[in-house]
């Protein structure tokens, strides 16, 4: 089979994964609980790494923007671009390549193990469709997660991007924060907001289908596990160019 | 021990026993014809499947009746597990047709299958527990998907371990299990709630003589007195004659006795079906297999 029919095939399962996860999602028994564990695994357990990036990758953002702005004369400016990065594009991507890697891999090994383990095989001969038990909560804890993680990595941004700025290049603190906030526009928060739900489902679904669909035992959760990484990763940076075309055209962005 | 303390509350007054014993004259004595006369719990019509390319099935075709428990022998890779695994709609063979109770389930859906495995027990060959939940969620997880009351789960999950000599385990993680323990929460997975068709993929293997006993012991008694149809999957000798030898009754007392073939006139509802290269080389009762002059047949049973 040649690479692009195989990769047809996969974006077929992964969707058809992704409809039949959500048509059980409504029906009982309910598994609530199962997501609430999900939620808490992939939020609150991502928070640290996230916390770490977003601050860091804020204050690289001002330690080389700073000296270029400043031999323009506009390093007043500084918070405005690092604002600016962050909450359109590094804070989406970047959270989303961080979750692939922390939950993604997680989540694929988990269930390629449970499948050569034969528990899958095990739950559905209980009359439990692993769609609905496992696929179904992870997506939608991805789904709800993802905003708030990044919501996280670009507020985190802005403090490691301004705390250079004020310790290393004796910026105002005033200065940075008001020009933080002429940067950001409704436009770039609803942005900000869309693409992490997009990535999240890019994730879960990508992850899930890798690990349902394991054979051949150890190396093979090994191989689900490196594929669903590799491939999520590049279909969420693929993705975010095709989204921030879309939405400068349906928001009306200056282009 | 076991016979006491361990009775599957389901409803089987006495008088069930009477009726288990007729069937099972009728199947041993009158095969073919009177076969069609009850329905078969689980019928295979030549049922093809491989696995790239390979043959693991080629033209199976059997029957288990109501009630009946039927060992199946074969060499190790013969296929029995994937047969099992057929049963339960786990897999689904390339062509031929799996009858349920009456209702062709070859070409039902993942979701529709959902409602018949509601009624089965499967064992599997290698436990197959949940490793990120304890024994007890284990066991209790059929019950927990039903949504049952706790108070109620936690009676009859410590019900199940009992009989599989695992209480003390009830807290323990699946990883802290040695194998036998795991195989024996395994059985006691699958059958809380009560199933009324059993899956036993070579439940005794690597465990003690006794504990080997008891869950032959069960076997024996989901056959005779709840009416429950199974396939037993073994390579162990004595199995087979456990099985094939003895039956359960409730006696006067009310408790569960195992009488030996021929002390009474009851005959005993177990055929035992061998398999090599995917088809059926041997269909019929202890007996026949061991007056069988088929060379490898005597060879399997007495490994040389
Ligand atoms: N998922 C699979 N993919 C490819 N081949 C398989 C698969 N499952 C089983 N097989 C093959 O099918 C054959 C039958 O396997 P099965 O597990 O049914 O054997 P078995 O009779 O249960 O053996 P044992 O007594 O050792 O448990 C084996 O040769 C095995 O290699
Ligand atoms: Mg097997």
């Amino acid at each position: 089979m040649n690479f692009a029919i195989r990769s047809l095939l996969e974006v077929q399962e992964t969707s058809l994964l992704v409809a039949q996860a959500a048509r059980r999602l409504f029906r009982r028994p309910s598994y609530i609980t199962e997501m609430l564990a999900q939620m808490d695994v992939i939020g609150v357990g991502s928070l640290p790494i996230i916390f770490l990036t977003g601050f860091f990758t804020g204050g690289v953002l001002t330690l080389q923007t700073f000296p270029t702005l400043k031999s323009y004369g506009a390093q007043d400016q500084t918070g405005y671009l690092v604002a600016l990065s962050l909450v359109r594009e590094l804070g989406p991507v970047l959270t989303a390549l961080m979750v692939t890697g922390r939950v993604g891999s997680a989540i694929s090994a988990e269930l390629g193990s449970m499948v050569v383990s034969q528990q899958i095989d095990a739950m559905r001969a209980l009359g439990t469709d692993p769609v609905r038990k496992l696929v179904a909560p992870r997506l939608l804890a991805l789904l709800l997660m993802m905003p708030l993680l990044t919501v996280t990595a670009d507020v985190f941004g802005i403090i490691g991007g301004g705390t250079v700025a004020t310790m290393l290049y004796g910026m105002a603190p005033e200065t940075f924060v008001s020009s933080v906030r002429f940067g950001i526009t409704s436009n770039d928060l609803i942005g900000g907001i869309l693409k992490p739900l997009v990535f999240g489902l890019i994730i879960g679904s990508i992850s899930c289908q890798k690990g349902l669909g394991t054979d051949g035992g150890t190396v093979g959760v090994g191989r689900s596990t490196t594929s669903a990484v590799v491939t999520a990763s590049i279909v969420v940076i693929i993705a975010d160019f095709f989204l921030a075309k879309a939405l400068q055209v349906i928001l009306d962005m200056p282009k | 021990m076991a016979t006491t303390d361990t009775e599957i509350d389901r409803t089987n007054p006495p008088e069930v026993d009477g009726q288990v014993s007729n069937e099972a004259a009728d199947s041993t004595f009158a095969e073919v014809e009177n076969e069609d006369r009850a329905l078969p719990a689980i019928e295979f019509q030549d049922v093809h499947l491989s696995f790239d390319g390979r043959k693991i099935l080629d033209g199976l075709s059997f029957k288990v009746m109501k009630g009946e428990c039927k060992i199946i022998l074969g060499g190790s890779g013969g296929g029995k597990s994937t047969t099992i695994k057929l049963v339960l709609g786990l897999l689904k063979p390339d062509s031929g047709r799996i009858i349920v109770n009456g209702d062709d389930i070859t070409d039902y859906s993942e979701a529709e299958m959902m409602h018949v495995r509601k009624r089965f027990g499967m064992i599997f060959q290698e436990g197959a527990l949940f490793d990120s939940i304890s024994v007890y969620d284990n066991v209790a997880y059929r019950l927990h998907e039903q949504g049952v009351p706790e108070d109620e789960v936690e009676q009859e999950v410590r019900r199940m371990l009992r009989f599989v000599n695992l209480e003390d385990a009830i807290d323990k993680m699946p990883a802290e299990l040695s194998g036998g323990m795991r195989r024996r929460v395994g059985i006691a997975r699958a059958l809380v709630g009560g199933p009324e068709i059993v899956m036993f993929d070579e439940p005794t293997a690597g465990l003690d003589p006794p504990t080997a006993r008891t869950i032959c012991e069960l076997a024996i008694k989901l056959r005779d007195l709840e009416d429950v149809s199974s396939i037993f999957v073994t390579h162990e000798m004595n199995n087979i004659e456990y099985i094939t030898g003895e039956y359960a009754a409730v006696g006067d007392d009310g408790e569960v006795i195992f009488e030996a073939e021929g002390k009474n006139l009851c005959l005993i509802n177990t055929k035992i079906l061998m398999l090599r290269d995917g088809n059926i080389i041997f269909s019929g009762t202890d007996e026949q297999i061991k007056k069988t002059e088929d060379p490898y047949i005597k060879k399997f049973l007495r490994g040389r």
